[in-house]
């Protein structure tokens, strides 16, 4: 599914080379749910980035489904982005003034999905994510945890491959992040989505079958979790938050 | 993705911010306005100087001497018209309604104890069809009155009313250089058209002229000259033919080949017309240009906004991008947005010049004339402006790396 060999990425800004991945090495397979972990500059928004095929890297190889993607065009990278890749931001990333149901459409226009065809499929994957009753509503119309919702299924909408959620709990309270994860293992349990999840919070990580944890552009770790914490398991008191730095 | 739904983003992103869009569109209104208005003004003064000189007599064509400006100084002499010019021009023409030979000059005219000096042309009855006079009192110079060098006169209405201040002239008898001449008719005011007077004309016939008064000043080597011949044609499209006809037999009776600079001008109205047009068409072409500029100036305005906005939108195209829009997508997306401002402004536009346009007709000054031509030159050209100054925006916002675009604060 997602194959990443020798993978480095490097940044010049200015004078000065950020090696912001310093060759990774990591194999992510079809249905499986991880969690990648890290303080800040590690490296995680960048390894996102070249898995959604955002960015591709400065040397190294990356095949998704195995195709190797550092070798695509612009062109081809955005239909590749349309078609496998669902990508979750933390700052949910609605348009404004915009419906939910437009929204979570957009993929789908830029996919040439015409008509009839493009509206079931939106009104579908707000089904999923629970949002039926409002997809008339306008993102600020709409609470934190319902926009990431709309935002959720606008990654979904078009059956990616692959489910990328940057820090989707980041903005949003605890109670709230625990119900996005728990609609995260749901796809993965329901639907067999693949997903990587960034996230600071080692509570929310446990939730996924593997912690990666990346630091100064490498793998530190890379771990199974024994037993997945089930959604609505109560966030217990001694429970340690990693913070940004 | 198909352009309906390109417009139908564009339009909401326009909407979402109105008072923008209608003042970054007041740029384009005010240019397009401005030239539709100021052609419209430009195209009514044209038509009113065209529809001036084809009151002079349309389908002229006049015949005169021409000076010859390189022996000029040194005893200028000009090859003279012949009366015999004229009988063979009157034989070898056709599509011509009336031909005018004249001899003009000035003489000391007396009437009691008022004297003045007067302009004299001799004339046959043709001169009042092809100069387009008509008779108000008595009668026109008749052929018999040629025939028989009858001391008859023909006044102008300015002349009839500078001679005898009121008397009614019809059998009165002024004199011309010491000879008497019976007034038999006096001419309809004609007003004066543009740059000179025709009412103040005095006109004797052609034959009492050369037996009377004329004298030696009318002979060359003992023939007859004239001062100028006047064609009529009987239609605007046998102007050019005539006017080839006449210069044939010109050359034919004074013996000149082809290679032979012509030493008489025969030239129509229309070349007159066609010069004056010229130079208000010039005028307009001016006046449209500097409208252009301001159009120009809204145009930087558009240009100006929409990179203000694709910096604001920074994260909005991030986002289209992350989720598959392609970079020619992205492009056409800010391309119909300028264009969209652009001929929506057009259009305004047009309409605002063209009241405007409208307002100055109803002053009275001018009737202006909005022609459809600059209509849709100005619509074509807002729509090439907002192309023009969209290029540039809707590139770098199609440039932007998707990843950059999303981290943008």
């Amino acid at each position: 599914m997602i194959e990443i060999e020798n993978v480095t990425k490097i940044y010049k800004m200015g004078q000065s080379v950020v090696h912001a991945l310093d060759g990774i090495n990591l194999h992510i397979g079809a249905g499986e749910m991880a969690a990648v972990m890290g303080p800040s500059g590690s490296g995680k928004s960048t390894l996102m980035a070249i898995l959604g095929c955002l960015d591709i890297p400065t040397e190294g190889v990356y095949r998704l489904e195995g195709e190797p993607v550092e070798k695509l065009n612009e062109n081809q990278l955005a239909q590749v982005r349309s078609r496998k890749v669902g990508f979750v931001f933390q700052q949910f990333n609605l348009l404004p003034r915009t419906s939910a149901l437009e929204n979570v459409m957009l993929p789908l226009l830029y996919d040439g999905v015409h008509g009839k065809a493009r509206t079931e499929k939106a009104k579908a994957a707000l089904e999923t994510v629970g949002l039926a009753d409002r997809m008339n509503h306008r993102p600020n119309q709409l609470s934190g945890g319902e926009q990431q919702r709309v935002a959720i299924a606008r990654a979904l909408v078009n059956d990616p491959t692959i489910l990328l959620a940057d820090e989707p709990t980041g903005n949003l309270d605890t109670k709230t992040g625990e119900e996005i994860i728990g609609l995260f293992q749901k796809l993965h349990e329901e639907k067999g989505q693949t997903v990587v999840y960034v996230t600071h919070d080692v509570f929310i990580a446990r939730h996924t079958q593997r912690i990666i944890r990346l630091v100064d552009g490498k793998i530190k770790s890379d771990e199974r979790v024994a037993h997945p914490l089930a959604a609505g398991t109560p966030r217990p008191e001694e429970a340690i938050e990693m913070q940004p730095n | 993705m198909n352009l309906l739904e390109n417009i139908r983003i564009s339009f909401r992103a326009l909407a979402a911010n109105k008072l923008r869009s209608g003042l970054t569109m007041l740029g384009i209104i005010i240019g397009v306005a401005a030239v539709v208005a100021l052609m419209a003004i430009g195209r009514g003064a044209t038509r009113s100087v065209t529809s001036q000189v084809e009151g002079l007599g349309s389908n002229l064509v006049s015949v005169s001497s021409a000076r010859n400006l390189r022996q000029a100084g040194a005893g200028a002499q000009s090859t003279p018209l012949h009366y015999s010019d004229y009988q063979a021009i009157a034989q070898g023409t056709n599509n011509v309604n009336g031909i005018s030979p004249t001899y003009q000059t000035s003489a000391q005219v007396l009437y009691g104890n008022k004297q003045s000096q007067f302009s004299i042309t001799g004339v046959t009855p043709d001169f009042a069809e092809v100069q387009a006079y008509t008779v108000d009192q008595g009668r026109f110079i008749t052929n018999g009155d040629n025939a028989a060098e009858s001391r008859v006169v023909v006044l102008g209405s300015q002349a009839a009313t500078d001679l005898f201040s009121g008397l009614n002239p019809m059998g009165r008898d002024i004199t011309i250089d010491g000879i008497n001449f019976t007034v038999v008719g006096v001419l309809e005011a004609k007003g004066s058209t543009g740059f000179f007077s025709t009412d103040d004309v005095i006109l004797i016939p052609l034959g009492t002229g050369y037996s009377r008064l004329f004298g030696g000043r009318a002979l060359e080597n003992g023939k007859r000259t004239l001062s100028s011949i006047a064609l009529s044609a009987s239609d605007p499209n046998a102007v050019d033919a005539v006017i080839s006809q006449v210069e044939y037999i010109l050359r034919r009776e004074h013996g000149l080949t082809l290679r032979d600079t012509l030493p008489f001008n025969v030239s129509s109205q229309s070349q007159a017309l066609s010069t004056l047009t010229s130079i208000t068409t010039t005028l307009t072409a001016f006046l449209g240009a500097i409208a252009g500029i301001s159009l120009f100036v809204g145009g930087i305005g558009i240009m100006n906004i929409m990179l203000v906005s694709v910096r604001e939108r920074t994260r909005e195209i991030g986002l289209r991008k992350a989720v598959g829009a392609r970079r020619s997508v992205i492009l056409m997306q800010f391309l119909v947005e300028t264009i969209t401002l652009s001929l929506v402004g057009g259009i305004l536009g047009i309409l605002l010049g063209a009241a405007i346009a409208g307002a100055v007709t109803l002053t009275g000054l001018i009737t202006t004339y909005v022609s459809l031509d600059v209509i849709l030159y100005s619509f074509f050209f807002a729509a090439l402006v907002g192309l023009f100054f969209g290029i540039y925006p809707a590139y770098q916002a199609a440039s932007l790396r998707p990843i950059e675009a999303l981290r943008y604060e």
